[in-house]
């Protein structure tokens, strides 16, 4: 062999920067600026098996002592959510704040906002998917569960606030004895269709990523279907007596996993002539899903846009929607992603300090954009010069509702600048930290862009917004069923791409012949010289 | 499901032949390996792989995917689903004059013609690819060998099926030996 690969290059440039160890500059060695030398994907010298272990070892490993105490928590929330929810369906909306004329409030804040997180899962698995961004694949099935989990908590919220939830399915264009069809000029009904679509097709992007992956699950389950797991002591504080009889039970919980995961994974076997269909498959899938992505901010946005309520009926909105819609969305991957990078033992060779300072980076940028969106807001409504607009304008930033306003701007445009510097992108509690205030952030814009509704054209009807605790906890309810649904990802599901993973190693080039010329690392990967 | 335990199971030579495997230990010798059995002219056989290889669909001189005419199918079909909908929904079974808007125009009806276009779509391409893959399908020769288990994590393998109109045992053999073969093994039918 002549010529070096490129990820040969890439091994020797690393092996001479990480030779002393632990280098503050490139960190866990990934961030290396010099251009020449590409990043590795996957840390620790793995091969494919270790990979294989470490990422099937988070299901098939005893549950962690963290994870009961954390889903009975997250499922006590949703619980809380659920009692909120049945409240209002038996009472009406009027348990909710909701007035005249601020008609639209939390239930549609929250939402935008869930749907707006939802959108980092599908951008990470079908745009970065095009643009070969490889370092989406270490969080690529993460992010798609995150957008699912986000989307079911955003349908609930239209869903319940439609007033009599029994009529719920006149949204869909069903035959009914009344001889009356949906109004397909509303751009509500478009929403019914684009979250529909987006929520059915992240399920099947998510779910077909996923088919190898429950395969290799359902393979080692097999070799292992004849060992009994036993129940074991439960922990309970006063509750001893119990474990005498939990310690005795056996359950066949890997017979069990065996078929669950060889049911899901419709007998799977990685043969050559499926691959070919499943990968142009993945693409044509993520190539539609892309302009899908940018479609159902946009048309979440019509139902502000098309209407002609100053403040909302402005051609910025969907690019704006759909910039804070990734930002949230990155904010609530880097949210999750850095407690569990930090808890599941080896995640951090997949997870790498890079992928998270380029998480950092899209944050920034579309944290930017968002930024410029409200400076145009304000700009247009001056030299639109239409009295209702600039008064609207002057009324969001300096009106009743100023603190939403400020909150709003302190965290989605001051607080993502910080990503400029290298320390910030580099230092993980901090960039946990700023995760959250984007969060928080991108909440509170979605709640000004509501309150517009209370300077309303007649000053006699203007009024004030004030949520119920029934608001309260609906909202922090829908938090509940979200970590509720990832947790339950986490224990039961890859939460890494594994086959996608193992693909960009560079072991898994045709060409590879290991590492430099006259050594190899990984003795049982033969030479093909 | 139809693995292979040992104690219920017919005895090997028991039951027919259904090809014969071997293992090859990274994808540089499994591609050369494809290669020269494509070369030779066999069949029915394939590949094993844990991802999908590099350049693996010319080694084995695969086509490019049909499921893409699915998809262009479902994508079509998506679209004038929608166009009827809303059309006939609005335009004519049911006229109601709301905000002076016309019953039915292209404008209004672009988002639901693109949201369905992509439904469809996507229900071809993930759909579209089980069919053509056979799948699902629970069962399978190959799945009654404990090594081949292993091939959802790193191991690469060469299956050909004794339907093939060229197999024949010993020279398959001596074959997947010289190509770096390891553990060839007959596989046999289903009990």
């Amino acid at each position: 062999m002549t010529t070096m690969q490129p990820d040969q290059a890439t091994a020797l440039g690393l092996s001479r920067l990480t030779a002393g160890g632990f280098d503050p500059e490139t960190l866990d060695g990934t961030l290396v600026s010099d251009p020449s030398i590409r990043a590795p994907l996957v840390l620790g010298n793995r091969d494919f098996h270790s990979v294989t272990n470490t990422i099937c070892g988070w299901i098939e490993n005893p549950t962690p002592k963290w994870w009961m105490p954390a889903f009975a928590v997250a499922s006590a929330v949703a619980g809380l959510g659920t009692v909120m929810i049945v409240f209002l369906i038996i009472t009406g909306v009027g348990v909710w704040g909701l007035m005249n004329p601020v008609m639209w409030s939390w239930d549609i804040t929250n939402f935008v906002w869930w749907v707006g997180i939802g959108h980092a899962g599908t951008l990470i698995s079908a745009i970065l998917c095009l643009l070969k961004q490889k370092w989406r694949t270490s969080i690529n099935r993460f992010a798609e569960a995150m957008t699912i989990f986000a989307v079911i908590c955003a349908g609930t919220f239209p869903g319940i606030h439609v007033g009599r939830v029994w009529m719920a399915w006149m949204l869909f264009p069903i035959p009914n004895a009344n001889w009356i069809w949906p109004n397909f000029r509303s751009p509500l009904l478009w929403d019914v269709f684009a979250v529909g679509t987006y929520f059915t097709v992240s399920l099947l992007f998510w779910y077909m990523g996923m088919i190898p992956d429950l395969a290799t699950l359902r393979d080692r389950a097999i070799q292992r279907m004849g060992i009994k797991v036993r129940l074991g002591p439960l922990g309970l504080p006063g509750m001893g007596f119990l474990d005498r009889i939990t310690n005795r039970i056996e359950l066949p919980l890997n017979t069990i996993a065996a078929y669950a995961y060889g049911f899901l994974s419709m007998g799977w076997r990685f043969s050559a002539r499926h691959w070919n269909n499943y990968e142009k498959a993945y693409l044509m899938l993520a190539g539609i899903s892309t302009p899908l992505v940018l479609s159902v901010h946009s048309v979440v946005s019509f139902d502000f846009a098309v209407s002609i309520i100053p403040g909302w009926h402005t051609t910025i909105f969907p690019p704006y929607f759909v910039a804070g819609a990734i930002f949230s969305g990155f904010a609530m991957v880097l949210t999750l992603l850095i407690p569990a990078r930090a808890l599941y033992p080896g995640m951090k060779d997949f997870v790498t300090a890079r992928t998270i300072e380029n998480m950092c980076k899209i944050i920034t940028v579309t944290g930017s954009m968002v930024g410029f969106a409200y400076m145009m807001e304000f700009f247009i409504a001056w030299y639109g010069g239409n009295t209702f607009e600039i008064q609207t304008f002057i009324r969001r930033a300096f009106g009743p509702y100023w603190w939403a306003y400020w909150i709003m701007v302190t965290c989605n445009v001051i607080s993502p600048q910080v990503f400029w510097f290298k320390w910030a992108r580099t230092n993980i509690p901090f960039i946990f930290l700023i995760s959250i205030i984007v969060n928080i952030g991108m909440w509170f814009e979605r709640y000004v862009i509501l309150t517009t509704l209370s300077g309303d054209f007649l000053p006699s009807s203007w009024g004030y917004f004030s949520p119920t605790y029934v608001d309260i906890f609906t909202f922090i309810g829908s938090l509940g069923i979200f970590m509720t649904l990832f947790l339950l990802f986490c224990r039961f599901l890859p939460m890494l791409a594994l086959s996608e993973v193992k693909n960009v190693m560079p072991q898994a080039s045709p060409h590879w012949e290991g590492y430099g010329h006259g050594h190899d690392p990984h003795s049982h990967h033969g030479k093909g010289h | 499901m139809a693995y292979d335990h040992g104690s219920h199971a017919a005895p090997d030579d028991a039951r027919p032949l259904w090809g014969l495997m071997a293992e090859f230990s990274d994808p540089a010798s499994l591609s050369r390996a494809a290669k020269h059995v494509k070369k030779e002219g066999f069949r029915n056989w394939d590949v094993y792989s844990p991802f999908p290889v590099h350049g693996m669909d010319e080694a084995m001189g695969l086509k490019p995917s049909r499921v893409t005419f699915i998809m262009g199918f479902m994508c079509l079909t998506g679209f004038t689903c929608a166009w009827l909908m809303q059309w006939w929904m609005g335009g004519v079974d049911y006229k109601i004059v709301v905000a002076g808007k016309p019953l039915f125009a292209w404008e209004q009806a672009t988002p639901i013609l693109f949201e369905l276009s992509v439904l469809f779509s996507a229900f071809g391409a993930v759909f579209g690819m089980l069919i053509l893959n056979l799948l699902p399908r629970w069962n399978h020769p190959l799945f009654g060998k404990q090594r081949f288990l292993r091939v959802s994590d790193d191991r690469f393998v060469i299956a050909i099926e004794a339907a093939d109109p060229k197999f024949n045992e010993p020279d398959l053999r001596r074959m997947f030996e010289s190509l770096g073969g390891k553990h060839i093994d007959r596989v046999e039918e289903e009990s």
